[in-house]
């Protein structure tokens, strides 16, 4: 069945006709090559590699990188287009692409040597080279400020030694950019290259969300990187944590297509499906769980919307980040979670991409900052006081 | 190789349909999109320049101002130039008019092959593309699945009941394209931000008095609801006897 936005307050009519534009190509690509083996990667814990170049071709790999890096030179409102398209295919193909995008690329442009720019760039924007961020650790996810990972420099190298954990794209990828404590206790930023003495990356199995996504843990023992694999422009933690608020900006997006792609899939169901002798659309007991998630869809969309404006015009915080991500992936959850129960046994089938939109997005509710983190980052927005700490 | 090639803007397939005064669409809240037949035209106008190593492809639609956006795919896929010739009632143009208006703007330039979609989806007519060749006494090939241009002939393969057809035909020529002909190319965010670069030239258009009118548009009528004859074996004599007497399809 062909995929059919739910377009309530004709959200549609916010969009110029270059995102109209964008996102109709986007929106044929993923249902014409993306949709078809998802589920299957899903189910067998594999990512669809054979769409990297594609995407690449496409442009999707690096919207917002100016075009003379390698990137499409677009506005952030289409990179949210596009993250919103490819997350109704999955999340886990989306994370690739924030990865990808606002966690590799972004950090080497804004933070990178014009050398470490030329050789990634255009690498990674056409899929050739995969990238990957390291941040988190086994003990510090909410609290990055903790890191163990340590660097200092003999003469011409640095030498890192440490453990990241939740890694997306870890062990796939060609260049890690691996965040690390100085001896002055400053944080900076290495490209750590595949093949590196001293440095794995075993992927982390057994996961019932994020199956199409590598996730790794990143050892680093004595790692050695010349300096010209620093990023020279990191001004501490800070420059790691503007590399989330990118990430988070497109999720905010993302969780919008998860949640249209589950309304869709449950709006066709209910008008198909009879039960005591009428369809399922005919209980008012559906109608208003259906009312409901409509309203939710809809208010996620114009808040994403009103973000990426903000972001275009260069007015946007990251506080505002923290409530549309935390709203709209917690908006998302709860609809997949209530299409589920509408489609019944159907719903656990994979059958239905409702129940692993549903598993998907129990990861996405806790990472790039977790449902309570952003909840703190917005109450300190508006009291003015932070409780991060008792 | 001079290529123009012709796309309209129409309804999404998927798009949930309204009437408007009795006899045109509601607008509001549909999504339009590129004819589909449209894209296997530009494709192969895509190939054909490639092909021939030197060529330039103008895309032309005759519509309304909203139209920019389906020739800005057009360019973006990888056509030269657009040319809008703009009418604020040609949505509910008929295909003589169409076609009328797209003879006068063909007429006035150098061309060697002219591709159309064999049907926009919202009409369904299949006329435009023939009546324009007719106009122009050009000759005409109809949904074509192969194309094959050497030393300014035209060898054109199509569907007919049961085989194929071979037609050969001289430059210049029509053809008016079907699935099969080519996979058409998604647009990438780079040929879309080239596309902005591009000249889309917009000349509001005269289409006359329509040669058409429509009277009257109705939704179809709601399905009956179906009826259950019986269960197992002993209901197919009913059955087979309502599929003769009340259906007629036996």
């Amino acid at each position: 069945m062909a995929y059919q936005e739910l377009d309530y307050f004709r959200f549609s009519e916010l969009l110029n006709e270059e995102e109209l534009m964008v996102r109709d190509q986007v929106r044929a690509f993923v249902d014409e090559k993306m949709m078809p083996g998802i589920a299957e990667h899903w189910e067998k814990g594999t990512f669809p590699t054979e769409i990297i170049p594609q995407m690449g071709k496409l442009g999707l790999l690096g919207v917002t990188i100016p075009e003379e890096c390698g990137g499409a030179g677009m506005s952030s409102t289409i990179y949210g287009l596009v993250c919103q398209e490819i997350e109704r295919c999955d999340s886990g193909i989306r994370s690739f692409v924030s990865v990808q995008t606002s966690l590799v690329m972004y950090p080497i442009f804004s933070y990178g040597s014009e050398e470490q720019k030329k050789y990634w760039l255009p690498k990674l924007s056409s899929g050739e080279a995969i990238g990957c961020f390291g941040l988190t650790e086994p003990d510090f996810g909410s609290n990055p400020g903790g890191m163990r990972t340590k660097c200092h420099q003999e003469g011409d190298e640095w030498v890192i030694s440490g453990q990241k954990m939740w890694i997306t794209n870890g062990t796939v990828a060609d260049v890690s950019l691996v965040w690390a404590r100085d001896n002055e206790g400053k944080i900076q930023g290495f490209l750590v290259e595949k093949g590196c003495e001293g440095f794995t990356a075993p992927e982390q199995m057994h996961k019932w969300s994020l199956r199409c996504s590598v996730t790794s843990e990143l050892v680093l023992e004595n790692v050695r990187v010349p300096e010209a694999n620093r990023l020279p422009k990191v001004r501490g933690l800070k420059s790691a944590l503007g590399c989330l608020t990118q990430a988070r900006y497109g999720i905010a997006w993302g969780a919008v297509g998860a949640a249209q792609a589950c309304f869709d899939e449950v709006l066709h169901y209910v008008k198909e499906r009879e039960i005591f002798d009428k369809p399922l659309a005919a209980f008012q007991m559906t109608q208003d769980k259906l009312a409901w998630m409509a309203t939710e869809i809809t208010k996620a969309q114009l808040l994403a919307w009103r973000l990426g404006r903000m972001k275009d015009e260069g007015t946007m915080h990251s506080h505002q980040v923290s409530m549309a991500k935390r709203n709209n992936v917690k908006v998302a959850l709860d609809i997949a979670r209530e299409c589920r129960t509408i489609l019944g046994a159907n719903g656990i089938t994979l059958e239905y991409q409702t129940g692993r939109h549903v598993c998907n997005l129990e990861t996405v509710l806790t990472y790039e900052g977790t449902h309570e983190i952003h909840a703190l980052v917005i109450g300190e927005a508006v009291t003015g006081i932070p409780a991060y700490r008792s | 190789m001079k290529i123009i090639t012709f796309v309209k803007r129409v309804p999404s397939t998927t798009t949930r349909v309204l009437i408007k005064d009795g006899n045109a669409l509601d607008p509001t809240g549909v999504e339009f999109i590129l004819n589909p037949y449209d894209e296997f035209a530009i494709e192969e106008a895509i190939q054909q320049k490639d092909k021939s190593g030197d060529g330039h492809i103008l895309v032309m639609s005759f519509g309304s101002a909203d139209s920019q956006k389906e020739l800005r795919t057009a360019l973006a896929m990888g056509a030269d130039e657009a040319l809008l010739l703009q009418n604020p009632d040609a949505p509910n143009a008929d295909g003589a008019t169409t076609a009328r208006t797209l003879t006068a703007a063909v007429k006035a330039r150098e061309f060697d092959l002219l591709l159309f979609g064999k049907q926009s989806v919202d009409k369904e007519q299949h006329g435009v593309g023939p009546a324009v060749a007719t106009a122009l006494g050009i000759p005409c090939i109809t949904e074509v699945t192969k194309l094959d241009i050497t030393d300014g002939t035209v060898r054109a393969e199509r569907e007919v009941e049961g085989g194929r057809e071979i037609i050969e035909a001289p430059l210049p020529c029509a053809i008016t394209c079907q699935k099969g002909l080519n996979q058409p190319r998604f647009a990438s965010l780079k040929g879309i931000m080239a596309a902005k670069r591009k000249t889309l030239d917009i000349v509001d258009t005269d289409m006359g008095t329509p040669l058409v009118e429509v009277l009257k548009m109705e939704m179809p009528p709601e399905r009956p609801a179906g009826r259950i004859l019986g269960e197992g074996v002993a209901a197919v004599p009913a059955l087979i006897t309502a599929l003769r007497e009340e259906a007629k399809v036996l």
